[in-house]
């Protein structure tokens, strides 16, 4: 008794967050799968349980396999393209260098803005319009004389090029990541190295990079997720097209322009599904391993 | 050697400050622009006449936007914080059985992609209003998207929270227990007088999201209650919006936030850092 008085105020003064956690994630959550299970097409109708019908049918849609790839596209060039060069620019600055401060100070800024506008300025740069209608990077590239290109507008190459504005938002906050493992390497261990003879790679190879393994973890699941859900950026750039649409998108249409709560509730859990199945084991292991420690 | 490689790496650095400051130059050059000089031979050059033409009419159509980011943000952000704060020192200073389940379980709640509750969302929203009978509080208003945001807000600032306070010692906690002081005495009296980093990192950390957000908004608001990123996205999308306009109001929409990170990065990078390293 005396202990349940111990922790009872606790609890209370938590249970108006866990009521909320409890209503708007997890019940909201299942309210989602379970609309996306019916057959309610129409804002009108009381919708009936259809089982999976409704997640194996959005298969036959051409326009759900154009999305998903594009979702993959884009996340495979955003999330390879912001760790190798958050990295890269973390490896360069990592035993300290003359005005580290405003070097990280401006590549970290673009975090501070929205994608929305991200997205303004990026549509700008990358105009497909070419030689003199070129405005942006073409008119740029075609001045030093590289190539001009469409940018967003190609059909199989388009979201790469939407990964460029997300890439050069994310890449800072990847640097700041990885500056932080780097600095978190113990200089006795990299000493230690060195007086068994390593070269200064050897060092990095063997010493330094093992080390950054739970760094590079949380890069990923961070990106990944970000990755998988991308949409303020996408309708900033290009609105709602189908060049560049991606599951988030292809929700927002169904749920906006083609009134079928059912079928935009049934992409939401795809792309809530996208993201848990690595979310979830990773969220697991790091909180065992804190209460391991 | 070692000398050569030092200039090699600043060399490289100071190459790549260069490409990440190209969108930041054509935002600027491009605002102060004349219509006149808006032709696309023109669109790297430094503007001929400096003008604030565009900036004035970007302006008068985004105002309305920023007003009601800033009813969304500070009382969105200030609620985030309190709530934060109080998880946060339960789950680390008077932790009751489960508790680590039950972190784990919001910590879910942090990285669910928020299409995934959007439309139960909404019909709730509407539930809501139609239940109170206040037309376009919740849905359709700032209140709910204020409700919104604090709630989905809760697991990064509970976690921020709890990471700062299991740094406070138990003893002090102990002491004042001893002393005869209940569970909101020890908080009123020991934890809160030293959490002014942690606030203000929560604090930062919310607003930057809050007014960034665009997906909540865009299905939670109407017309009136539009913020920020919302009438930015019309402005910009209107095909007959000048770039210059376009540019202006992209600038306006970020200076709260450019003005928090400059001010205050020390704490915006603090926050950064918590998001990541979770638990």
């Amino acid at each position: 008794m005396r202990r349940v008085r111990a922790w009872l105020p606790g609890l209370l003064l938590v249970t108006p967050s866990i009521v909320a956690i409890g209503v708007f994630v997890y019940g909201l959550l299942g309210w989602n799968f379970q609309l996306a299970m019916t057959d309610k097409h129409d804002e009108v109708s009381e919708g009936s349980f259809v089982g999976l019908r409704n997640f194996i049918d959005i298969w036959d849609q051409a326009r759900w396999h154009l999305s998903v790839n594009h979702a993959i596209v884009f996340t495979v060039v955003f999330v390879a393209g912001a760790l190798v060069l958050g990295w890269f620019l973390a490896f360069l600055m990592e035993k300290g260098i003359w005005g580290e401060g405003t070097f990280r100070a401006i590549y970290l800024f673009p975090m501070a803005v929205s994608f929305v506008a991200t997205g303004i300025v990026w549509r700008w740069l990358m105009n497909s319009g070419m030689d003199e209608r070129a405005v942006g990077l073409n008119r740029l590239f075609d001045a030093i004389g590289l190539p001009q290109w469409e940018w967003f507008r190609n059909q199989e190459w388009g979201m790469a090029a939407m990964a460029l504005p997300a890439v050069w938002q994310m890449s800072g906050y990847v640097m700041a990541l990885f500056l932080a493992g780097f600095r978190g390497v113990p200089e006795e261990l990299r000493e230690a190295a060195r007086v068994d003879g390593a070269t200064e790679w050897g060092v990095y190879r063997h010493v330094v990079l093992p080390l950054l393994r739970p760094v590079t973890l949380s890069a990923l699941i961070i990106l990944g997720h970000i990755s998988l859900k991308v949409f303020d950026l996408i309708v900033a750039v290009s609105g709602k097209q189908i060049v560049t649409d991606v599951p988030a998108v292809f929700m927002w249409v169904a749920v906006f322009d083609s009134h079928d709560p059912a079928k935009g509730a049934t992409i939401a859990s795809y792309i809530v599904l996208s993201v848990a199945v690595f979310v979830i084991p990773y969220l697991i292991w790091s909180v065992r391993k804190e209460r391991r420690s | 050697m070692r000398h050569a490689g030092s200039w090699v790496r600043l060399a490289l650095l100071i190459a790549f400050v260069v490409v990440f400051l190209i969108p930041i130059y054509v935002l600027l050059v491009t605002s102060f622009k004349p219509l006149t000089e808006a032709d696309p031979s023109q669109a790297w050059n430094l503007p001929g006449t400096w003008t604030f033409e565009a900036w004035g009419v970007a302006w008068e159509k985004l105002a309305p936007g920023l007003w009601n980011s800033v009813l969304l943000a500070v009382p969105g952000s200030i609620l985030s914080c309190a709530f934060g704060s109080m998880n946060g020192y339960v789950l680390s200073k008077w932790r009751f059985p489960g508790a680590d389940v039950l972190f784990t379980l919001f910590l879910f709640g942090m990285f669910i992609p928020y299409q995934g509750v959007m439309i139960p969302l909404v019909q709730l929203l509407v539930g809501l209003n139609e239940l109170t009978g206040l037309q376009g509080f919740f849905y359709g208003g700032i209140p709910g998207l204020v409700l919104a945001h604090v709630v989905y807000g809760i697991p990064i600032c509970t976690l921020i929270f709890r990471n700062y306070y299991v740094t406070i010692p138990d003893e002090l906690i102990e002491a004042s227990r001893v002393d005869g002081a209940g569970m909101l005495r020890a908080y009123w009296s020991v934890v809160l007088p030293v959490s002014g980093p942690a606030i203000a990192v929560v604090i930062i950390w919310q607003f930057t999201s809050l007014w960034n957000d665009f997906l909540f908004a865009v299905f939670l608001t109407g017309p009136t209650s539009w913020p920020t990123t919302v009438m930015l996205n019309n402005i910009a999308g209107a095909q007959a919006t000048p770039y210059s306009q376009q540019m202006a109001a992209a600038i306006l929409a970020s200076i709260p936030t450019m003005l928090i990170y400059v001010l205050l990065g020390r704490f915006f990078m603090r926050g950064l850092m918590a998001g990541a390293l979770k638990g």
